[in-house]
């Protein structure tokens, strides 16, 4: 049903938000990539059916009047260490690792009879937390951007109104001339989600002023920092949201057309931002003179194969024309000449996300969250060695040691806490030292990181950094274009001499060689991710040169990650002569008498570890 | 308009697009492999990079003047950095040097000398990719290859031909034809301009040297030459003379120290080509059909053309080339001189292209089954050749073409530049013999650098359209324009390589829009001193059409057509 004016619009909203009242109960399966994978939608299909049973079940796209029990497929509740995870509301109480078994005792448990289910709650010392706000992994969350992840349908148009959506394009269209908003938006001091930082509201000013009859809105959903999924969650679970922001961004720098480039490999969010994108035009928030407004603009979905360097400006504009993605030189510039030479607003998914709520809410509400120059908050993929893997979102300036510790849970196994990468491969690596570091664009700049898209990879003292840069280099090398010499054939040779060092081959000169490579990548490099791609090796480097000192000189890898510098050995004591090691050592390294102690010859050794396997006395191992 | 300040030193700049171009004008020498002022700035090599006063590197190619910028082209750090980038380049090129053909005219190596590498520290990597020698004319090399990408746009932005393009990603980049092929079996026109952009040996000429040798030592062949325009005034560069100066006179007398037999001038194949084209189209003219008439006579052109528009092959005139005519003709004399001699007649056409070699050897071009040019030596090729025969070019005297080809018209020499085909057409037209009929046609539109040219004569009463483009890419705009009918010509004029046979890709590199032009002026030089300017009264053509062109003037046509 296509809704023709503002008047209309309000009913549809009142009427919307009403009948999500009249669900008395909601049940939010998580149905985000990592619960599907777990089997949320067989949960989400069982719930549904034995409430359906009951005759309880209610939709609110098909049922405005009836009273009843609400079940969702929500997006990312953040949690997914622990999914698939459910919901159930009013009581937002959270099951955690719910099984296909466990659905007949929810709903008849909870759902009927009001009782928690105890046992699939989170319970840390003793305690069980019934309501998922009083989770520690979600008490200091501030969720704003990811509000809607996670409460509502993903895929309904009508709960995303319920709960305000298009109201803050409503207001634009009648209330505020492009210039208005486009100063807003400055007011509030939004920086650009994506890494850069740079004022959103500066960049829509410069493509209004344009003089160009089409122009482009371009959502950057390229994510491609190996572990962060902020952005994929935003457009799984909050597709409205995205859709919302880029058409404001529309009708503020008057452009007519936005394209959402989206990873190939990002199924769901495709799916997620089509059936969106349909029922926006269905609707009539997208398509030609939108609530008789005069404003016309329309979204279309690009997908991209899988290059990391197109999530870079020029190069994701080179994709979406059916170009080889590379990036160009500047000038000119993306607000000037982008997307088919176009003027062109390219933003990433969080930053259109947050574009709603301070337009709903006003800039001066949004400065007050967080420190002044990057107000707001942030949305932050944590992964690694830490007991809450997921995605949270906290205000901006929050430290390092809160995300860690308080949200993240701390260390896994309680191994010590030794370094953060931050930023994906374009970041760097920061230590204890940083951990009282509020997370802000300029606090992690002048420690030689950056806050990237929002990754977050928290190692601990097992993890050796050397290998790290190794493993970020790899990357860059690979995902790198191959246009400008210094990142094509530069990083080749870092890696190049990083897998050396990791072998046990490195000299101390290799690492003067390192950091010469790394000055002019930094320095010559034609774009943002070339110019980037050494600092994971400059901050290991920087933070930890006496592990790379180790390994070049002393030959050790005190974490043992590095096979080709451990060594093995007999523990004399321990040995009881058996020969075992020496019948199965592949190369004939391990020798000695019957009934006596056996040694290892180390010039031989290959460090294969079979040795260590076959031992029944444990009296082989690492060293 | 505004001054800038490159290393301290004020600089004017006025129209430069770039500050690489003002700190050019300011006699700096900043080195490029991937910038040409013809093509779209690129910015991959970032040998250009300059230092604003904030100590921020910006490559100066792309960076436009600003009043009152700032620039350091050579401080400490900027030299570290192309150091280190000319040795990662280094690193991963095939540097067998001494063997390369490249050598001395190679741009890696000329930069990596300036820029001071004395050593690479990183290991070389063995590339052994295959070498793709398939095709007559361009040799590909991609072990050679420093991935700048100028043949890539070369290809598809002067060409609109665009066979080359990066694949892969990474240290795994490549330059490469679709699916890896040959050029051969891609769509590649063989115009070689990739080469003449190509700063390395991964681009380079199909050479035909030796095979030329083997005849010329051969007792039982009769070896005969044939001049292009062009050859005459880009020669003597590779002997370190200024483009556009004519050597005519010792080609010919470097050829005959090298074992020609005979040597003639193609400007005679073009008068002949100039009297059909020319009848053709007064023939098409008259009936109202089949126009406009396209020019046939590059080869690049015809490919292109028989590729991309089949349906326009009718357009084409059925004219050979003036190589193929010539050819034609040549082995047609001989055999009648020369009917109870045994030795074998071999042409051989020296040719400032490289797709000449291709269109010598296409199937069609051949009378009863014998080739009407046997092979195509380039420019560059002549040069070698003279080099190796330790002959002292610039101290040759200066040698006369042999009979009975004996005499050359202006206009059969003005072919060698774009524009000249149409004007010899037109002198043919006009029958008054005065200098300022001439000077009219010359004023008529048909000269110059520009890439589309368009005139318009009055012929026995009619207005007569016509259309000169160089460049393929500029080619298909107009057939374009002419096909939405935005456009009307009865003649177009179209030569692939840029400035017509002069900027051809067997001619001497380094090549740009001012080489070009010096050799365009030698060209009208030539045709200025030249008493004969008509093809028609040139009295070598008299003597063909009464010779051995008598009923025999469809060996002139492709198919027999005429």
């Amino acid at each position: 049903m296509k809704i023709n004016n503002l008047q209309e619009f309000k009913a549809f909203s009142d009427r919307s938000a009403q009948a999500m009242d009249k669900q008395k109960k909601k049940v939010l399966v998580c149905a985000g990539t990592g619960c599907v994978a777990g089997g949320s939608l067989e949960i989400y299909n069982r719930i549904k059916e034995l409430i359906s049973e009951k005759g309880l079940l209610v939709d609110l796209e098909l049922d405005y009047e009836k009273e009843g029990i609400g079940v969702k497929k929500s997006g990312c509740h953040g949690f997914c260490e622990m999914g698939p995870l459910v919901r159930i509301e009013p009581e937002n109480y959270l099951y955690l690792r719910v099984q296909i078994e466990d659905c007949e005792e929810i709903v008849s448990k909870t759902l009927i009879n009001n009782e928690a289910v105890e046992r699939l709650m989170y319970t840390a010392e003793d305690k069980v937390y019934k309501a998922q706000e009083d989770i520690p992994f979600y008490k200091k969350q501030t969720r704003m951007v990811l509000k809607n992840c996670g409460s509502i349908n993903a895929e309904s148009f009508a709960e995303y109104v319920a709960k305000g959506g298009y109201q803050a394009l409503s207001k634009v269209l009648f209330e505020m001339e492009p210039q208005e908003v486009c100063q807003s938006i400055l007011d509030s001091n939004l920086r650009g989600r994506g890494g850069g930082g740079y004022p959103a509201g500066r960049k829509w000013q410069q493509v209004l002023k344009q003089d160009s009859e089409i122009k482009y809105v371009v959502c950057n959903g390229d994510e491609g920092d190996p572990g962060a999924f902020m952005d994929r969650s935003i457009m799984e679970g909050d597709p409205h949201g995205v859709i919302e922001g880029m058409t404001i961004a529309g009708y503020a720098t008057k452009s007519t057309a936005g394209y959402i480039y989206v990873r190939a490999e990002y199924p769901l969010a495709v799916e997620r931002l089509r059936i969106a994108i349909e029922d926006a035009r269905k609707h009539g928030m997208l398509g030609e003179n939108i609530l008789n407004s005069g404003f016309s603009f329309d979204i279309n979905i690009n997908k991209g194969a899988g290059a990391f360097v197109c999530g870079e400006g020029s190069a994701l504009t080179a994709s979406i024309e059916g170009e080889r993605g590379m990036p160009r030189v500047k000038p000119p510039r993306t607000v000037e000449k982008g997307l088919w030479e176009k003027p062109t607003v390219l933003n990433n998914v969080e930053t259109y996300a947050n574009v709603p709520l301070i337009i709903n809410n006003g800039s001066g509400w949004y400065k007050g969250i967080g420190p002044e120059n990057s107000p707001g908050t942030k949305a932050f993929a944590i992964t690694g060695n830490v007991n809450n893997t997921g995605l949270i979102e906290v205000p901006m300036g929050t430290t390092l040691r809160e995300v860690i510790f308080d949200i993240g849970g701390g260390i896994k196994d309680d191994k010590k806490f030794k370094a953060v990468q931050i930023g994906g491969p374009s970041g760097g690596c920061l230590t204890e030292e940083h951990l009282e570091l509020p997370l802000d664009f300029d606090s992690l700049k002048k420690v030689g990181a950056m806050i990237g898209s929002g990754g977050l990879v928290v190692m601990d003292e097992d993890t050796c950094m050397v290998e790290v840069a190794r493993f970020f280099m790899n990357f860059t090398q690979n995902e790198s274009c191959g246009k400008c010499v210094p990142c094509r054939e530069g990083t080749k040779r870092m890696l190049e001499i990083l897998e050396k060092i990791v072998n046990g081959k490195g000299t101390k000169e290799d690492l003067d060689l390192l950091e010469e490579l790394a000055d002019t990548i930094s320095s010559t490099a034609l774009c943002g991710l070339g110019k980037s791609a050494a600092s994971p090796v400059v901050s290991t480097l920087k933070y930890f040169r006496d592990e790379y000192l180790e390994h070049v000189i002393d030959k050790k890898c005190k974490t043992h990650t590095c096979k080709a510098l451990a060594s093995i050995v007999i523990e004399k004591e321990k040995c009881k002569g058996c020969s075992k090691c020496a019948r199965i050592c592949p190369v004939q390294a391990i020798e000695g008498k019957v009934k006596e102690p056996y040694t290892i010859n180390q010039s031989k050794c290959i460090k294969c570890g079979a040795c260590l396997e076959a031992c029944p006395f444990t009296a082989i191992k690492e060293a | 308009m505004g001054t800038m300040i490159i290393d301290g030193q004020l600089v004017e700049y006025t129209d430069e697009k770039n500050i690489l171009a003002v700190i050019r004008k300011a006699g700096i020498e900043l080195p490029t492999f991937c910038y040409h002022s013809e093509l779209s700035v690129y910015g991959a090599c970032r040998m250009c990079m300059v230092e604003d006063k904030w100590g921020s590197t910006i490559t100066s190619c792309s960076t436009p003047p600003k009043d009152g910028m700032e620039v350091w082209t050579n401080t400490d750090k900027l030299k570290k950095h192309r150091k280190m980038i000319l040795e990662l380049l280094l690193a991963n090129h095939d540097r067998d040097c001494t063997t390369c053909e490249k050598s001395g005219r190679c741009k890696l190596q000329e930069i990596a000398l300036k820029v001071g590498v004395k050593k690479v520290r990183f290991g070389q990597e063995k590339k052994e990719m295959p070498i793709d020698d398939l095709g007559p004319s361009i040799i590909r090399n991609p072990n050679k290859c420093i991935l700048c990408g100028d043949c890539v746009r070369a290809c598809q932005e002067i060409q609109g031909v665009g066979v080359l393009d990066f694949a892969y990603r990474g240290s795994n980049l490549q330059v490469t034809t679709a699916f890896n092929k040959s050029l051969q079996e891609v769509d590649c026109v063989n115009c070689g301009q990739c080469r003449v952009v190509c700063p390395t040996g991964a681009l380079m000429i199909k050479k035909d040297i030796d095979r030329a040798y083997e005849a010329l030592q051969n007792k039982n062949k009769r070896v005969i030459a044939q001049i292009a325009p062009a050859v005459r005034v880009a020669i003597g560069e590779d002997f370190g003379l200024q483009p556009g100066e004519i050597s005519m006179g010792k080609i010919v007398a470097a050829l005959r120290k090298l074992g020609f037999d005979q040597v003639f001038d193609t400007a005679v194949g073009a008068d002949l080509t100039v009297i059909e084209e020319a009848e053709e189209l007064m023939d098409r003219i008259q009936r109202k059909e089949k126009l406009p008439l396209f020019s046939s006579c590059c080869p690049a052109w015809f490919k292109y053309a028989e590729q991309k528009h089949p349906e326009l092959m009718e357009n084409v005139s059925s004219c050979l080339s003036p190589q193929q005519m010539f050819g034609a003709v040549i082995k047609e004399q001989f055999k009648k001189e020369h009917s109870t001699d045994e030795r074998e007649n071999i042409v051989i056409a020296i040719m400032p292209c490289t797709a000449k070699k291709y269109e010598a050897s296409r199937p069609e071009n051949t009378i009863n089954g014998e080739r009407q040019v046997d092979m195509v030596i380039t420019t560059q090729e002549l040069a070698i050749m003279i080099q190796e025969n330790g002959i002292v070019f610039n101290e040759l005297e200066d040698e006369a073409i042999d009979m009975p080809f004996g005499f050359t018209s202006g206009a059969g020499v003005i072919f060698g530049v774009s524009g000249g085909v149409s004007e010899a057409v037109l002198r043919y037209y006009y029958k008054e013999r005065n200098a300022s009929t001439l000077k009219g046609i010359s004023y008529s539109g048909v000269r110059g650098m520009e890439g589309v040219k368009e005139a318009t004569a009055e012929i026995d009463g009619r207005t007569v359209r016509i259309g000169v483009v160089h460049g393929l890419k500029n080619a298909e705009k107009l057939i374009r324009k002419i096909k939405r009918g935005e456009e009307k010509f009865d003649f177009i004029e179209v030569m692939a390589c840029p400035g017509g046979c002069i900027g051809g890709a067997g001619q001497p590199i380094p090549q740009n829009e001012n080489v070009r032009k010096l050799r365009a002026r030698g060209i009208y030089k030539v045709d200025k001193s030249l008493p004969i300017k008509r093809s028609d009264d040139n009295p070598t053509i008299d003597a063909l059409y009464n010779g051995v062109l008598n009923s025999n003037r469809h060996i002139l046509h492709r198919d027999g057509k005429h």
